[in-house]
């Protein structure tokens, strides 16, 4: 048996607790609060012990999936990005930049975040770029 | 965040979670604190043990509410009014702060004669707040060494959300509790990266670190940085975007892990608007209510597939470290989105690890420049933090503002966009509860916080059940001029009287089909808290 213990942070809320994450035979099995960290001083609320829950899920998506006559199907990443990036240029070329927009995530990290906005300004060109901190 | 920038200059956080221990007065508003920040919730306590006042002025008497040593209920919607009541009181006693206000801030007497008219008779009439409270309250805080301020979406998801953030800055600064430690105004970001998704210019008007887009300097510097010319004219917000694609004008989006479908006010309308789009691409861990209407679906990863940075409500940068392989072919979302950048035909986008973008970021971003992988492996660094050998910032404005002097803003209160009347009496407002979070993508699927709370309900008042005759648990019907949705009723004292709460994590019985889209003037944020509707036995 191989057991790891990795030091990340809190997907819930702003708190911004840290915790190692358990990780047994290469999965995610349990939470350990951290006793150094400045916010959570070795204590977690009820979401965070159970962060490693969901990770599992069975429901998580696993392949890369278009819709073809109104149903998804599985498709390789090749062909995923191939038909989004294709999609997209086209979008551009007729309609014009600012008729796409690009939707950001405060779950996902900042270097995501960056690329999705440098995505938005650098390559399809428009500023409609947002995330829900509004909401 | 607009109202922080206006007021200040700078919107964030001004003083980082330690500091809270060391306050006199927290004055919360607007913020749940016990159920959804727990942990800085266990701080404020701690503070108070050591002696601080706790106030709490909520429409819900929440647990932080109870352990408050001042609980105040005001009407939905009227911040404005007994905010400018307290700076009332504050300024005819003579408590406020005169060294501040005359160094340090801009617009004193347009303030003192504003809130001239906002007598604490007065606001009782307006907020329902109990004009011997206001006073009361008034006191404990100006009369604070070190006064802290904490709100958090309760204050911002009104129409007024910007005026009301501008007046708790008002009430800061008279009385001189910025700048300093364990005082400010400190809003309470709900996801773990909202702080750093704004900061990383997620939105339509900045690139990082809050560079404007149509500054032609730092345009030029982001031009030269990407190799690109870039567009110099403010995007659409995500409530600009929705209309938009409602209205035809928006034909393809993509969703990098967001859940409008649930997420956004109005449902069946966001629902229309993503339909309406020619192309939409998702990218989740589950088929989300918005992934099932895209054409293309994109498996991205949890945080314990990635490595990467986030940056906590207080502007601490902090690690994301991989803990276990991707599940199945899903792929973290940094390389997702650099795979996609490089089959768009862009050069710059080769990227061989989340280090590698920091970099770049570290390279056009001043306020993360002195930020390394390297330096947070061992230290806590808040930003600004410029520079390799830069302490980084635990507290904002000290000695001077962002902006120079603080501003001082003169604010009328408006009422909510939609008041109760005949066909719909009553009052909904919404929020979130401690074993779910948001849509509940991450939750709903944890089976212990799903077993602790499976489905939706509604709060309501004894009073206003018993003249209904619904009792707990009945399943019971709340309709808007939006839509209608059934929820089981949770009959309670948390909630005053003519006011529901739903929480809004649950696609059925999903608050969002009933609350007003109406938008703050500035800020775009929609009137999540306060909607009027009618509740019905069925």
């Amino acid at each position: 048996m191989n057991c790891d213990f990795v030091l990340t942070t809190c997907p819930y809320c702003g708190c911004g607790c840290n915790f190692y994450l358990q990780v047994i035979d290469g999965k995610a099995v349990g939470v350990v609060p951290c006793k150094t960290h400045p916010v959570s001083k070795g204590t977690l609320c009820i979401k965070g012990w159970n962060a490693h829950q969901f990770v599992h899920d069975e429901k998580r998506l696993t392949k890369p999936l278009i819709k073809k006559s109104g149903r998804f199907e599985e498709v390789s990443w090749d062909e995923a990005l191939d038909y989004t990036a294709k999609r997209m240029l086209e979008i551009k070329e007729k309609t014009g930049p600012d008729s796409f927009g690009f939707l950001s995530s405060a779950k996902c990290t900042n270097e995501e975040n960056y690329l999705l906005m440098k995505l938005s300004r650098g390559v399809m060109g428009t500023n409609n770029v947002d995330h829900c901190a509004r909401l | 965040m607009a109202g922080l920038v206006a007021s200040f200059g700078s919107g964030a956080m001004t003083n980082s979670i330690d500091e809270f221990e060391d306050a006199d007065c927290i004055l919360i508003t607007g913020s749940n604190t016990t159920e959804n920040h727990p942990l800085i919730a266990n701080r404020i306590l701690r503070a108070q043990e050591k002696g601080a006042k706790v106030i709490v002025i909520d429409p819900r008497k929440t647990q932080i509410g109870d352990l408050a040593d001042i609980y105040a209920r005001q009407n939905l919607g009227s911040d404005v009014a007994w905010l400018n009541g307290l700076i009332n009181v504050i300024i005819s006693e003579g408590w406020y702060d005169k060294e501040f206000v005359s160094g340090r801030t801009e617009g004193f007497e347009e303030l003192k004669a504003k809130v001239a008219d906002y007598t604490p008779d007065k606001i009782e009439q307006i907020s329902g707040i109990p004009a011997a409270t206001i006073k009361q309250i008034a006191e404990a805080y100006a009369k604070a060494e070190n006064g802290s301020i904490v709100y958090c979406m309760g204050i911002t998801q009104h129409i007024s959300g910007t005026d009301n953030v501008m007046s708790l800055a008002n009430l800061a600064m008279v009385t001189g509790n910025v700048g300093k430690r364990s005082t400010g105004v400190n809003p309470l970001r709900g996801q773990n990266n909202v702080q750093g998704a704004c900061d990383l210019g997620a939105l339509p008007n900045v690139f990082t670190g809050y560079q404007a887009v149509i500054n032609d300097e730092l345009r030029a510097k982001f031009e030269k940085a990407w190799g690109v010319k870039l567009d110099g004219k403010v995007g659409q917000t995500i409530m600009e975007m929705m209309n938009n694609a409602h209205d035809g004008k928006l034909a393809g989006m993509y969703v990098m892990a967001e859940n409008p479908m649930l997420s956004d006010p109005d449902i069946n309308h966001v629902r229309e608007a993503l339909e309406n789009l020619d192309f939409l691409v998702v990218q989740d861990i589950f088929m989300t209510e918005t992934a099932q209407l895209a054409d293309v679906v994109l498996p991205g990863t949890t945080y314990a597939e990635k490595d990467g940075t986030i940056t906590n409500t207080d502007r601490t940068v902090q690690r994301c470290r991989k803990a276990i392989e991707p599940i199945g072919d899903s792929k973290p979302d940094w390389e997702i989105l650099a795979l996609l950048g490089q089959k768009m035909g862009i050069s710059n986008f080769d990227y061989n690890s989340p280090e590698d973008v920091y970099k770049e970021i570290m390279a056009v971003t001043p306020i993360y420049a002195g930020i390394s992988y390297e330096r947070i492996e061992n230290e806590t660094l808040h930003w600004p933090c410029p520079t390799a050998d830069h302490p980084g910032t635990l507290f904002l404005h000290s000695g001077t503002f962002s902006r120079g002097l603080g501003a001082l803003k003169s604010i009328d209160y408006r009422e909510p966009a939609e008041m109760p009347d005949n066909d719909y009496p009553m009052q909904l407002t919404t929020g979130r509860m401690m074993f779910h979070f948001h849509t509940g993508t991450m939750t709903r699927n944890s089976p212990a916080l799903h077993k602790e709370v499976k489905e939706s309900y509604v709060e309501v008042n004894p009073s206003d059940a018993k003249e209904q005759g619904i009792v707990e648990d009945e399943k019971i019907s709340i309709a808007s001029r939006r839509g209608q949705i059934e929820a089981k009723a949770r009959i309670t004292n948390k909630v005053g009287r003519g006011v529901v709460f739903i929480p809004f994590h649950f696609v059925e019985g999903a608050a969002n089909v009933l609350t007003n889209p109406a938008l703050d003037p500035v800020a775009k944020i929609p009137e999540y808290k306060v909607c009027a509707v009618k509740v019905e036995k069925i």
